[in-house]
């Protein structure tokens, strides 16, 4: 049975479970660095304010553990704060955090709210409907990294390896194809 | 509502839902703002006087100067939200204008209108507003804002009218999602609200947007207690700057926010946070806040 661990700290993680739940798996909450010993088939990094969640990992002792889980390969997608956890590169703003990922973000990077939008764009070759909030984008990748979705002109999702970073909110909208990519990775690895 | 219209009004909502499980400091200064974003703040609410200053000057307490209020944009990354009076539409307009991420019509200034709220369907930006109780917080909803917190007693330092509109919400919320369907239509009609609003609570057993604890909230217990309430998230506002040591305590209402069940991390971080703003209790005061605007 697949266990997602995520990240409760700040934010929509509810979103996340409740959207996974509907494919069938199975969440934990992550909310100390004791959550983070148990077995896990990947990780979720949700939406929400980085900076809350960057400083919380520091100060309740999970960064560490959870830039070697996955380091060590540990399946994670990070959503829009979550993205910008995972960047090695932060612009706009304090970071980065976990630098695990080899990409540049730049936060806010449409503006405050009234910059946030909705739009529909094809991730891995299939249409699917996008929020951003606040949201940022991917400025580069680095080498080994693909991009798997444009909106404007620019990167708006990418992966790395075990990592899958996108800039918008598939816990908000009814569509799957980010969950089942993300799946497909803790499938392979487990 | 267009379709760009209720696009916007989603992504308002969606804004709100990126807030839960965080903190909403008052603010004054950029250098506060400074200091609420690196305790962990997941947005800031930039005024002029914090409430229990407000509480103390007496007089009209209006919308801030928007060059404050830029320049408190400039100075952090998190979402800024700034207050405007009570029905006073322009004020409102005025925030639009500078690009605020979110306007509280707060019963915290002298209210502009004694009979009507802003229309808040009018605007692209998302407003949060005060509810006292079920009635009030659809009434708000009604009117467009994508967010609600409890009214509390603002600068006060006292909970107990945060902790009363909070259970008020929750009772008025499970009063409706026991009903049947044919006594909905009354309910509607006490409550003074649109019966879509009234069907949606029924159904869903919460309300269609988020709902943050607010008004009073002084130590991170008493944050503590609002989540376990049932808020999913709190604003803190003349609990911080009004303490011995601001930074502290805002990093540890932080905490207390996120760990709100687990009594040993609430322990820790309420620990040698130095004095508590003094207060004032709720049944000594004059000017209740929260009756301004139903």
């Amino acid at each position: 049975m697949t266990v997602i661990g995520v990240m409760a700290l700040q934010g929509a993680f509810a979103e996340h479970q409740t959207a996974l739940a509907r494919l069938g798996v199975d969440t934990v909450q992550l909310r100390k660095a004791a959550d983070l010993t148990q077995p896990l088939d990947g990780i979720v990094l949700p939406g929400g304010e980085s900076t809350v969640m960057g400083k919380l990992m520091n100060d309740l002792g999970m960064m560490a553990p959870l830039q070697k889980r996955v380091r060590y390969g540990l399946p994670v997608l990070g959503t829009c704060a979550g993205l910008i956890l995972l960047a090695d590169k932060v612009d706009g703003g304090p970071g980065p955090w976990l630098s695990t990922m080899p990409i540049a973000v730049r936060r806010n990077a449409y503006g405050r709210q009234l910059g946030s939008f909705s739009a529909e764009a094809a991730f891995t070759g299939r249409q699917i409907p996008m929020e951003f909030i606040r949201a940022p984008y991917i400025e580069q990748v680095g080498p080994g990294t693909k991009e798997l979705a444009t909106v404007n002109g620019h990167t708006v999702a990418a992966e790395y390896g075990n990592q899958l970073a996108v800039a918008f909110h598939p816990e908000l909208t009814d569509d799957p194809t980010v969950y089942r990519h993300f799946l497909a990775k803790v499938d392979r690895t487990v | 509502m267009t379709d760009s219209e209720k696009d916007r009004y989603r992504l308002n909502k969606e804004l709100a839902q990126m807030l839960k499980g965080g903190v909403i400091m008052d603010v004054t200064t950029p250098a506060q703002a400074k200091i609420a974003e690196d305790a962990g703040a997941c947005a800031v609410m930039a005024l002029e006087r914090i409430p229990a200053d407000i509480r103390a000057a007496g007089g009209v307490a209006r919308m801030s100067d928007p060059q404050m209020i830029r320049g408190i944009q400039d100075a952090v990354s998190i979402p800024v939200m700034a207050k405007v009076r009570i029905g006073h539409f322009v004020e409102a307009q005025i925030l639009q204008a500078i690009d605020i991420d979110y306007i509280d019509e707060s019963e915290v200034l002298t209210p502009a209108d004694d009979v009507y709220h802003i229309d808040k369907t009018k605007f692209k930006v998302p407003f949060v507003c005060g509810a006292k109780d079920l009635g009030e917080a659809l009434r708000r909803i009604a009117e467009g804002a994508s967010m609600i917190r409890t009214k509390g007693e603002p600068g006060t330092g006292d909970v107990v009218q945060a902790v009363s509109h909070m259970r008020a919400v929750n009772d008025g919320i499970r009063r409706l999602v026991s009903q049947t369907e044919d006594e909905l239509y009354e309910s509607a009609k006490q409550l003074q609200v649109p019966l879509d609003l009234v069907r949606y609570v029924h159904v869903n057993g919460r309300l269609p947007v988020v709902n943050f604890a607010a008004g009073g909230i002084a130590t991170p217990a008493d944050a503590a207690l609002m989540m376990q309430l049932g808020a999913e998230g709190v604003f803190v506002g003349s609990g911080i700057f009004k303490s011995g040591d601001p930074a502290k305590r805002a990093a540890a209402i932080v905490k207390a926010v996120t760990a709100y069940n687990d009594p040993k991390i609430l322990a820790e971080v309420s620990a040698g946070l130095g004095p508590a703003m003094v207060g004032i209790s709720a049944d000594e005061i004059k000017t209740l806040m929260a009756e301004r605007g139903q």
